[in-house]
């Protein structure tokens, strides 16, 4: 499917915010959360770039899954460092463990269910941690209550990931070009979110 | 009165395409981004007086490339529809919008400063000289010196703002200097066939596909480095660097997968991926001394 003006312009300020976050947003931070930021909003960057590049038929590569992993275990790494202090060790050891399993199970020739159970708890674990920390911080009034928009953006990155699963299933329920269509919007409101939701914590 | 502009809107359209307008842009980008680098905020006299010269300068070399290459453009299907090439414009005036060019763009950049001058005559004198006229059909080394002259700009743009050659500035041209293979290599890839046709020699042609890129990944890493290095030496503010770092690791992710699964869409992705970089660098370069 060819990309249009719009989506190139979506895609665009998409990376240009995600790249100001990177540059800028994250300044005030101690290194561990800086690196996770850096590295989960530098895929966001660098595959948009590759999707403005090479068109949505980027997206087909099957080393797509792998990468995307990164955004929500990079992301809720640096939740969890900055905000739950106790957990910060297992939950780094979960994450890497967990992108290495991502990693393993893709690469394997074998055919059996254990890579989308993998995905699926690694995913969704990252999810709940970056739609669920910031709501939960915010209601309790430990951060500002606008911090809840980095969870708003937690939901927007797991409802990105139904979508892109829904592309690799081939689903006739959602079809590839409407999912294409939604994308770029989609990247851009989540991507705003985040910046948004941390320039207000 | 309108004839006369008329005349003149005709004659703009044909020598347009002679300046090769988005390589000449991404040139000024860095000389811009040079000096930047080290004077921040800008005198808006050096900087108008920089883009016009480096602008005239950059375009007139190029003119004079066309003039020259006319005949192996003409064999080239990417090319043969140039304005020299297809014969559209006249040998003769191309030679003299070419030198006409080159001399202001030279001597303003020699009245602007003598050293400046000097190096904005060094890019061109290396462009036309030793690579068009001297080396091109001869060796695919000649890259070489065309990367030193595509080197030259970022250097320029250094050298108005502090008066002499210095470390940043040469990292900065090496960084140019390695990063033009990546961009002309993953060309002549591309473009292998009307190269060959042309007679011209490419790395490809004679040291193969493999070799080449090994070749473009071995550069592009040491451009990255450069980059990264120098922005560090200009001490661009550390998000910046951060920023610098991310985009020379999707420069090198896709560099990698060319290597080890080539194929025409990594090619691809990689030369443009490098345009990308490279302008995106020279701003943060730029902007990293002013925020």
């Amino acid at each position: 499917m060819k990309m249009s003006g719009l989506d190139r312009i979506l895609l665009l300020l998409t990376i240009v915010l995600a790249g100001y976050q990177i540059a800028i947003g994250v300044d005030e931070m101690t290194a561990i959360p800086i690196l996770a930021y850096t590295i989960g909003f530098g895929v966001l960057v660098v595959s948009g770039l590759l999707m403005l590049i090479l068109g949505f038929e980027a997206l087909e590569s099957p080393i797509v899954v792998i990468i995307s992993t990164i955004i929500p275990l990079s992301l809720s790494a640096g939740l969890v460092w900055e905000f739950l202090a106790a957990y910060r060790s297992a939950y780094l050891g979960f994450c890497i463990l967990g992108f290495l399993a991502v990693l393993l199970t893709r690469i394997s020739p074998a055919k059996h269910p254990a890579p989308l159970a993998v995905l699926a708890t690694v995913h969704g674990s990252a999810g709940m941690v970056i739609f669920g920390l910031p709501l939960f911080l915010a209601a309790t009034g430990s951060v500002h209550p606008g911090f809840m928009l980095v969870g708003v953006g937690g939901a927007l990155i797991g409802f990105g990931g139904l979508l892109l699963l829904f592309v690799r299933a081939g689903s006739t329920r959602m079809p590839i070009g409407r999912v294409y269509a939604l994308l770029p919007g989609l990247l851009l409101a989540m991507v705003f979110a985040f910046v948004a939701g941390f320039a207000l914590a | 009165m309108k004839k006369t502009w008329a005349f003149v809107n005709a004659k703009i359209r044909l020598y347009w395409p002679l300046i090769k307008s988005l390589q000449t842009g991404l040139l000024l980008s860095t000389g811009l981004a040079g000096y930047l680098s080290a004077r921040a905020p800008a005198r808006i006299t050096d900087l108008a007086g920089l883009a016009a010269s480096l602008f005239l300068a950059i375009s007139g070399s190029t003119i004079l490339n066309m003039w020259y290459d006319r005949d192996i453009d003409a064999r080239m299907k990417r090319t043969h529809r140039r304005p020299a090439a297809s014969g559209e414009l006249g040998e003769a005036e191309v030679l003299r919008l070419g030198l006409v060019i080159s001399i202001l763009g030279v001597g303003g950049a020699v009245a602007i400063a003598p050293l400046y001058g000097l190096v904005v005559f060094a890019g061109l004198f290396f462009d036309v000289a030793v690579y068009t006229l001297w080396l091109k059909r001869r060796t695919c080394w000649s890259i070489v010196w065309g990367g030193v002259s595509g080197g030259m700009p970022i250097l320029a743009g250094r050298v108005l703002a502090t008066g002499r050659i210095d470390l940043v500035g040469a990292l900065l041209t090496l960084a140019i200097l390695f990063w033009i293979p990546t961009h002309t290599l993953t060309f002549s890839i591309k473009f292998d066939g009307d190269y060959r046709a042309a007679g011209i020699p490419t790395f490809p042609s004679t040291y193969g596909l493999g070799v080449t890129r090994a070749l473009i990944a071995g550069s592009t890493v040491l451009a990255a480095l450069s980059i990264g290095w120098s922005g560090f030496l200009i001490g661009v503010q550390a998000g910046m660097l951060r920023l610098i770092a991310v985009l020379a690791s999707g420069l090198l992710l896709i560099c990698f997968a060319s290597v080890t699964r080539p194929s025409e869409r990594a090619n691809f992705a990689l030369f443009r991926y490098a345009s990308f970089y490279m302008l995106a660098t020279m701003i943060l370069l730029a902007m990293g001394r002013m925020i």
